[in-house]
Formats: structure tokens, C-alpha cells, sequence
């Protein structure tokens, strides 16, 4: 420890940064993105919002709010989120049980578990989270790649929370909660002939179940589901009017706070699920390439910290939430241009709505605590 | 063959995982490709339409109102129909300064503020956004042409001709059919939204609101391109609406206007259905009053003039209506005696003019103070005797008393269609004990033996309970409906289009003969020289059976007499009668209740007659042919 006068060069400034961050068990990269995201989100969610300056404080602090929670899962071992898997998952059944005996209904859904005074929250928000952590921790006990009967008991799993989402009901949550246990058995290494086996039986079996089971007025309801178009009074409003929208930004957009559709109250939900279709119209597709370049970036950090990860559970979690949360992009985005069907998922850090970003947050803060809680062995 | 031992291998398990994560991160490259593609499909190939769209204030998915069906009676003479009409609507978009846009309107239609605030109230009720709100119904010539020589003024102010329902036959069927009127923000909530985003009323009351989803039929749509301005240029796409169902209803208008003139402008209600088939014929409650008045909005002034009249124009006393059947309940009462065994046709008891039951001191009076000496079922029924019935009461007791008068059908709702109707009352220990903690007294069975006490019926119940004798105990809910576009209230509710109600089981009596027993009493009321009614059943071309009735409107005192006299008009006594003709081939059974009449035999009976000469009768005053009784059958070998 000779070198106390040596003065400092700049590459040990950063050297020395990067280890406070390491100490704080925060992953420099995934915390910059995220700033950056969520800049951009309170940015374009001030226009959608109509210069609402109240919504754009409620969304800076749950903001606020994520952090903390991310920060504090990070710093919880992997090792130890592993140990109360099984417990979380038994309780957060039990609460998704709850509400669908006792549940608080509001807007026609049961969804929320309702103590008077105290807290009003829904317990599918945080089986997003237990979801892909215990497949994981189910199927890192055994060794890759799961065997048929491991595929069976996780999708059991996976089974029960999605069914009992999708009754309060709840298609866009259920939705996540399903494909975050999926990835964790696609990143276990699933064969794709189970991959291909499961397509392929699907097909007949939804084109029997069209033909012999559904009555005609759910038929219809698929149909509109599917179609939204046909339905131009109903869902089908939203849809036409966010494509004008964003087909009306053109290449470069209208400019911040110019958009006409969604300042002409023609959009409804501008600022929570189609708030797409705002950036679009004010941002052009120049700027819908920019958002969707930063979550790629995003997702090349969590891949990458999947790769590196130590243990097998931590492998199979972060690639599961890395992948999920693509989900939320492609479904919202796809949803709002009239790719696919409506179903109430997020634009993720862009939407407002507190509570799926705070989610979000504490994924992400799953994610580091992964990265940072690696241990090396000494190299000689 | 030994199974290989799995060890862990974390350097395969890494491999494989690697491997995936490259699948991923190939997948969501290539997904997020599409979007951008899609992205590039909409805002470069597609940007030219999208901007135009978007520019010119766009694209307007417009609904189309479906026309409600129509109403007719039983034969095809329209009683509801739509009738076009000019309504003012303003697009609170495009209005622009609206508070400012009233004001111009109010000034150039010269109207009050009152009428202001209306506008303001209507207006708030907009629904999507870019959507016209009605605020002024029923434009005339000279207002339609004041706004456009001030459309100028008037940014987002439309003149639109709409179809609006309309009654011809006035307050005919206010309280059968009724009405409808604007959609209030409670039902609103209720409503398919997008089912009615182009209706502006829905069925109130009666059988429009009973049969709204079957009358209102389904929306249609039209995708068109506006201006700036609102204007319509073009229609881009356009889904027909389809109509509602057409209702042909049991009534007749005839006998309609028959009843209401047999009532003779007193209050009161008249029922008549047809006992094979329960189709409700006539239904009138007096005074009635005018449905049109509440299609576009009653205002305040004639609304409160309708409400606080002394005569309570809106209370519909056929369905809603509330009065101890009196004696009109005797001749189901003896037909449950004849069931349960506990009289014959012949047995006989003493009537000294008052009852008592062993032990008690108080006097249950005969109407007839002098008594009557021996009475048997028939006389009892003909010279409606308390006595006899008093006592009948007792030895059926109220658990049977109860068990077979709701079995006829009073204390429960009755009919199929007739939304509003009221429950009415048939008491019994358990009710009692639950109502008012208090065990049953001898006392009270007695009394529902001559249908006072807590027995409460509507003028249906007692019209379809006598249809029921007609019927010889046989089931068939009264209706309204006759088809909806062919189809029957059955099969309206075999479809759930309308709800589901099971027919109570029929009323099957030992021996068929006890009802021939019942109604001859009920025709000695008429036809015997000393029946109660014989004065109305003298003049009648063909047999009926008929039984009077009286519902006190205030009690009077143990040993108090009634006397008239002392008595304010509001509350003397309702008189009721109930009869069905003719006897040998029932076509009509009828109800009826004159609001302080007095006297059943009196004032009602002629009313029932009137009626059913309206219905038997052909023009030259002779019982139509198809009713007249059959020839005895030749038996042939």
C-alpha cells in the first residue's frame, strides 16, 4: 500500500465510481437506461396528459418510489430470495384465492384485496415477480434440461395463479403472469419439440373448441376480441383513432405538445395504455425507433447479465424478466397499432400508472442484485 | 436397465442457458423489427390517408339509431308508433365558447333561463367525444327556421330529424302500455353502451319498458369522413340497424274505451282478461293521463300538477292498487271449504246475524244485522253471507285458508308482463310472527273469510283469480303480449329475452263438480231474484257469475254502524265486483274496483256488465255467434 501520493489518473476515478455503485449493489447501465426511460416517459406523458402537472408529479414520485424499491431488493442475495420462493408463492396464491372468494370489486373486476383504512392493493401485481422466481427456483433444483415430469408440475404452477388472474378478470395480467413462468422453462433450456409439440397442439384444439364447445355469442366476443374493427362503436373506437394517430406523425411527428388527435380528447386512455400512439403522432417514427432502441438496449443489458449470472436460479429469473418485459413492450405496442387484440398491458416506464412501474422497478432490482451479489473465486 | 445417475453440471446447464439467451435476443430483434415495421406501414405507406383523416377532423364512426318497434292492439290498431321530429343538438367540441352558444341560442329562440338551465343540464350529459347532445326536442317550423338564419352565430348548433315515439291514442294506455322517455343517468349506467349510443329514449314504465330489449333492436353504424366544421362529406362505410319487433298486444281498443266509459268518470280500475287464453283485453285505471307528455321531457309545472292531483292520475290502480278483496274472495274461499271437506253443498249452519266464537265476547257481524236463519253454500254465496263464511273460515283454518287462496293466486305476482305489479298480501302465522312479533289470533282467520284483515289484493289478482274459476282451477298467466313478431311471451322467454316465470300449478280440486257448485253461487248472485246483483243480471242476454265485494277505506268501531252520511266522500268504501260470462263457454272475465263507490252490487256490477256487452255483443245488441253456448253434443253410434 505504497502509492497513497500517487496522484489520481481519471481511469481511477472511474474505477473507484464503479465500485461505490458495486458496494450499493446498483448495476450502473441498467440505473442509466432507466433514468433516461423514465425522463422520456414523464417527458411525452406531460403532453399526453394535457400539461397536467399533478399527473406528472404522482408519476414522478411512484418513480421515486420504484427506486427505493429497487434498490432495496438489490441488495437481498439471490440465495435468498431463493430460500422464501416457495412461501411467497404459497402466499401470494392464497391472496389471488382471497380475492376471488372476497375480493373488492371495482370497474367490474375483482382484483383488489380491500382492508378499510389501511391498504387497498391487488396481489396479482406481485405475482408477476413470484411467477418467474418459482419456476426458477422449482426447476434450478433439478438439472437442465427439464424433464418431462418438472415441465408438468411448472406448468401446474404457473396454472393456478393465471387461471385464478384471469377471472377477476384480468386477460392482460393473467397474460404476463404466464409468459414470465413460460420463459423461465424456454430459458431452462425447453426442447423444442415440447416448443413445437405445444403450437401444434394448439391449433386443433382451439379450431375444435371453435367448432363444438363456444356458443355463439362468446364466438362473436373472440371475434371482436380478435377484430376490433368490427366493432368500430366499442374497442373498435380506440384502435381506429390511435392508428390515425400515430399514422398521422409521419416520419418526424408534429412536435411535442402539437399532436391534434390526442389533444382533441379523440384518443381516450391517452395517457395510460395508448400513450403510444401519442409519441407517435408528436414524435413521428423517428421516435418511436429512439424508445424502442433504448429498450433493446435494456434488454441487451438483462440478456447479458442472464449470461453471466452465477447460479442457475439466477440465470433462469433474470431471462425470464428481461423477456417478459419485452412482452409488455411488444403487446402494448402491438395492441395500439392494431397488430394484435386489446388487452390492458402498459407501455412499460411510459404509461402512468404507479403501480406497474414500481413492478417493474423492483424486477429491474432483481436483476442487479444477480449481477452484483456474484462471488469470484480468487485467480492466481 | 440401471438409470444413469444425474449429477449437476452447472458448466451444460450455462451452456444451454447462453444458448437460449442468444434465441431471445434473436426473437426480440426480430419482433421489435415488426414493429418498426408496422410503425413505417402507418406513418410513411399509409401517412398521406392517416394526415387526412387526422386533419380534416377526422373520421366519425356515427351510430344509427334503430327504429323502436311499433305497438298495436289486437286488431293491428297502432298504439305506440315513431313519429319524425326536429331536435336541436350541439357538438360541445365544436362549439367552441359553449356557455356563449346557450346564451345565443336562448336569445334567439327567445326562451327563458329556465329553460337555460335545462339546456345546461342536458348538455353535461354528453357522452363520446365529437357527439351531437340533444338539448331541444320537437323544433317548430319557426325555430328551425330562426336557427338557420343565425347558424352563423351558432358553431356546432344541428338541426337533426330524428324518430321519436309517439302515442295517438293519448291516455287510452298510459298505464298498460306506457311510455318512454329520455335516458336518465342511472340507467345509463345500466345500459350496453355501445347497444344505445344512438338512443336517446328507453322504455319508462308498462309494457314499453317490460319489453325494451325486444322493442329496441340493434344499432347500426356509419364510418364518415367530416370537415373542420362537422359536415359530413362522405360515408365511408355503413352497417344497417335493425329494427325492433313490432308487439301485437291482447288489448282492444274497443273495450278499451268501453271500460273507461262504463266507469263513467268516477276513479277506479277495470280489468278484463280472457280466461283460455289470458290475454289481458282491457286494462283501465281512471283518471288516466297523457304518455306523450313524457317522451321529450314533462315539464316541472305539468309534472307537479300530475303528481299532486287528489285524483292520482299516475298511480296505476289496476297493478299497484291495494284493497281487501272483501266478499269477492267468498267463492274461492268455498271452493277451498269443498276441497278440504270441511262443508258440503248441503251442510247448513244458523246465522243469527252475527258470529261468535266460543269463549269470546266480541260479535262478528253479519252485513245483514237481522240474520238470515239457515244458509247453505248457495245461499251463502247469493246473499254474500258473513256468517256462513265466518265459520267456513274457522274449520278450514288460516294454514289452508292460505295455502289455497295463494294457490289462486293472491298474495303473489300474477301476471306474466306487467312489470310493476304489486305483490298484495295473503297473511299467514309465519308473515305475522316475522311482521309484527305477534302470535295469530282465531280472530284474524275469521275475518279472511269474508276477505278483510291483512289480505290485500290488486284489481289483477282478483280478475285473474276469477279467470281461474272460469278456468275450473287451470293456470294461464295474464298477459299483455299476444306476438312479438310471431313469437309468444313463452317463447319470448325461452329465449331470455324477457324473464323467466314458471305458471304456479294448476288448482285441481277433488271433484271437477265443486266448481260447478261455486259458480252456480256465483250465478245466483246474478240471476236469482234475491242475489245482491239481480237488478244488473236481469238484464243480461246471456248467464253470469259474479260476485260483489266491499273494501273498507277506514275502519269502523266494535258496534259502530256505517253510516254514509258521517262519512267523507275519500272514505266510504271501494266498491269491488268480479264476474266472467258466459258461463257455459267463459270469454271474459272481469274486475272492478270503483274508488268510494260503496256498493259492489250497486256501482261495480253495472260496470262489469257494460264491459262485457262491449266484448259479447255484436252491434244490433245480440250475443255473437262463436259465443254463444254450444248445442248439446248428439250422441251418435
Amino acid at each position: 500500500m505504497g502509492n497513497f501520493d500517487r496522484t489520481l489518473s481519471s481511469e481511477d476515478v472511474v474505477r473507484r465510481r464503479a465500485t461505490l455503485l458495486q458496494r450499493l449493489h446498483i448495476d450502473g447501465w441498467l440505473l442509466l437506461i432507466l433514468l433516461v426511460l423514465a425522463a422520456g416517459g414523464l417527458f411525452v406523458l406531460y403532453s399526453a396528459s394535457g400539461k397536467n402537472w399533478d399527473t406528472l408529479l404522482k408519476q414522478a414520485s411512484s418513480f421515486g418510489l420504484g427506486l427505493l424499491a429497487m434498490f432495496i431488493v438489490a441488495q437481498i442475495e439471490p440465495r435468498f430470495m431463493a430460500r422464501w420462493v416457495p412461501l411467497a408463492y404459497l402466499g401470494g396464491s392464497a391472496m389471488l384465492l382471497y380475492v376471488e372468494l372476497f375480493g373488492y370489486t371495482a370497474m367490474g373486476a375483482t382484483r383488489w384485496i380491500h382492508i378499510p383504512g389501511v391498504i387497498r392493493f391487488q396481489p396479482s401485481e406481485f405475482m408477476k415477480l413470484i411467477m418467474p422466481a418459482t419456476i426458477a427456483w422449482y426447476l434450478a433444483r433439478g438439472s437442465l434440461p427439464p424433464r418431462l415430469k418438472h415441465i408438468c408440475i411448472s406448468l401446474l404452477l404457473i396454472g393456478i395463479p393465471f387461471v385464478l388472474v384471469l377471472k377477476q378478470p384480468d386477460l392482460g395480467t393473467a397474460m404476463l403472469i404466464l409468459a414470465s413462468g413460460a420463459f423461465v422453462l424456454f430459458m431452462g433450456g425447453l426442447r423444442w419439440r415440447w416448443i413445437s409439440a405445444a403450437v401444434a397442439a394448439a391449433v386443433p384444439i382451439a379450431v375444435a373448441m371453435w367448432f363444438f364447445v363456444l356458443h355463439d355469442y362468446q364466438k362473436q366476443r373472440i371475434h371482436t376480441f380478435l377484430d376490433p374493427e368490427s366493432d368500430p362503436l366499442g374497442s373498435g373506437w380506440n384502435i381506429i383513432q390511435s392508428k390515425a394517430a400515430i399514422g398521422s406523425g409521419g416520419v418526424f411527428g408534429k412536435g411535442w405538445l402539437l399532436g391534434t388527435q390526442s389533444h382533441l380528447d379523440f384518443l381516450p386512455e391517452s395517457h395510460t395504455d395508448f400513450i403510444i400512439a401519442v409519441l407517435g403522432e408528436e414524435f413521428g417514427l423517428v421516435g418511436i425507433c429512439l424508445l424502442l432502441m433504448v429498450y433493446l438496449v435494456l434488454i441487451g443489458r438483462g440478456l447479458f447479465i442472464t449470461a453471466q449470472a452465477q447460479t442457475l436460479f439466477g440465470k433462469l429469473l433474470a431471462g425470464s424478466i428481461t423477456m417478459t418485459f419485452f412482452v409488455y413492450v411488444f403487446v402494448n405496442i402491438g395492441m395500439v397499432s392494431g397488430l394484435l387484440p386489446v388487452v390492458g398491458v402498459p407501455l412499460p416506464f411510459i404509461s402512468y400508472g404507479g403501480t406497474s412501474l414500481v413492478t417493474l422497478m423492483t424486477g429491474f432490482g432483481v436483476l442487479m442484485s444477480v449481477h452484483t451479489h456474484r462471488k469470484w473465486i480468487a485467480q492466481a | 436397465m440401471p438409470q444413469p445417475i444425474r449429477l449437476k453440471d452447472h458448466e451444460r446447464d450455462a451452456r444451454l442457458v447462453r444458448r437460449r439467451v442468444v434465441v431471445g435476443a434473436v426473437l426480440v430483434v426480430m419482433l421489435t423489427l415488426v414493429l418498426v415495421a408496422r410503425a413505417y406501414y402507418l406513418q410513411v405507406i399509409q401517412y398521406d390517408h392517416h394526415t387526412t383523416l387526422a386533419e380534416n377532423n377526422r373520421i366519425h364512426v356515427q351510430p344509427i339509431p334503430p327504429t323502436r318497434g311499433l305497438i298495436f292492439d289486437r286488431n293491428g290498431v297502432i298504439i305506440a308508433d315513431n313519429r319524425p321530429s326536429f331536435s336541436l343538438t350541439v357538438t360541445r367540441e365544436r362549439a367552441g365558447d359553449w356557455q356563449a352558444v346557450l346564451d345565443t341560442l336562448v336569445q334567439v329562440l327567445e326562451l327563458t333561463s329556465e329553460d337555460r338551465a335545462i339546456f345546461e343540464k342536458r348538455f353535461r350529459q354528453g357522452r363520446r367525444p365529437f357527439e351531437p347532445v340533444p338539448i331541444l326536442f320537437e323544433l317548430t317550423e319557426e325555430q328551425i327556421a330562426r336557427i338557420a338564419v343565425n347558424q352563423f352565430r351558432l358553431p356546432g348548433v344541428e338541426v337533426t330529424a330524428q324518430l321519436v315515439r309517439h302515442y295517438p291514442l293519448g291516455e287510452h294506455f298510459a298505464q298498460s302500455v306506457g311510455y318512454v322517455g329520455r335516458i336518465n343517468e342511472q340507467e345509463l349506467k345500466k345500459l350496453d353502451p355501445v347497444d344505445y349510443s344512438g338512443t336517446h329514449h328507453i322504455g319508462k314504465t308498462g309494457a314499453e319498458k317490460f319489453y325494451e330489449n325486444v322493442l329496441h333492436g340493434e344499432v347500426g353504424y356509419e364510418e364518415v369522413e367530416t370537415n373542420a366544421r362537422g359536415r359530413v362529406l362522405r360515408v365511408l362505410k355503413r352497417t344497417e340497424p335493425q329494427s325492433g319487433r313490432d308487439l301485437t298486444l291482447n288489448l282492444d281498443l274497443r273495450l278499451q274505451q268501453a271500460a273507461e266509459a262504463a266507469l263513467a268518470g268516477r276513479r277506479g280500475a277495470v280489468v278484463a282478461i280472457e280466461p283460455a287464453t289470458g290475454g289481458i283485453l282491457a286494462m283501465a285505471s281512471q283518471p288516466s293521463f297523457d304518455p306523450n307528455l313524457f317522451v321529450t321531457g314533462i315539464s316541472f309545472k305539468d309534472y307537479a300538477a300530475l303528481r299532486d292531483s287528489i285524483d292520482r292520475p299516475l298511480y296505476n290502480r289496476v297493478l299497484r292498487g291495494l284493497y281487501p278483496p272483501g266478499s269477492t274472495i267468498k267463492p274461492m274461499v268455498a271452493a277451498a271449504g269443498l276441497d278440504a271437506g270441511v262443508i258440503t253443498e248441503r251442510s247448513r249452519i244458523f246465522d243469527p246475524g252475527y258470529y261468535q266464537l266460543p269463549n269470546y265476547e266480541h260479535k262478528y257481524r253479519n252485513w245483514n244485522r237481522n240474520g238470515e236463519g239457515w244458509v247453505d253454500l248457495q245461499l251463502a254465496i247469493m246473499r254474500s253471507n258473513d256468517t256462513y263464511f265466518y265459520d267456513l273460515a274457522l274449520k278450514l283454518g288460516v294454514r289452508r285458508l292460505h295455502d289455497y287462496l295463494y294457490g289462486m293466486g293472491i298474495g303473489r305476482r300474477v301476471s306474466i308482463d306487467l312489470g310493476e305489479e304489486a305483490e298484495g298480501l295473503m297473511p299467514s302465522p309465519e308473515w305475522k310472527r316475522a311482521r309484527y312479533r305477534q302470535a295469530w289470533y282465531p280472530g284474524e282467520t275469521l275475518i279472511l273469510g269474508i276477505g278483510q284483515g291483512y289480505m290485500q289484493a290488486t284489481p289483477l289478482q282478483l280478475a285473474q283469480a276469477t279467470a281461474l274459476v272460469a278456468n275450473k282451477g287451470r293456470w294461464v298467466r295474464p298477459r299483455l303480449l299476444r306476438s312479438a313478431a310471431g313469437l309468444t311471451p313463452e317463447q319470448l322467454m325461452a329465449d331470455g329475452q324477457i324473464p323467466q316465470v314458471e305458471t304456479p300449478p294448476d288448482v285441481v280440486l277433488k271433484d271437477m263438480k265443486y266448481w260447478d257448485m261455486v259458480s252456480n253461487g256465483m250465478q245466483q248472485v246474478l240471476h236469482n231474484p234475491r242475489g245482491t246483483a239481480f237488478k244488473v243480471g236481469s238484464q243480461a242476454l246471456y248467464r253470469i257469475a259474479g260476485k260483489s265485494g266491499t273494501a273498507q277505506v277506514v275502519a269502523i268501531k266494535q258496534g259502530e254502524k256505517y253510516d254514509r252520511s258521517k262519512i267523507q266522500e275519500r272514505h266510504r268504501d271501494h266498491a269491488l265486483f268480479i264476474a266472467f260470462a258466459p258461463v257455459e263457454n267463459p270469454q271474459i272475465a272481469v274486475a272492478v274496483m270503483v274508488e268510494n263507490g260503496e256498493s259492489g252490487s250497486g256501482v261495480a256490477a253495472p260496470v262489469v256488465k257494460q264491459v262485457m256487452d262491449a266484448w259479447l255483443l255484436d252491434d244490433s245488441g245480440q250475443l255473437k255467434a262463436q259465443f254463444r253456448p254450444a248445442p248439446p253434443a248428439v250422441e251418435s253410434h
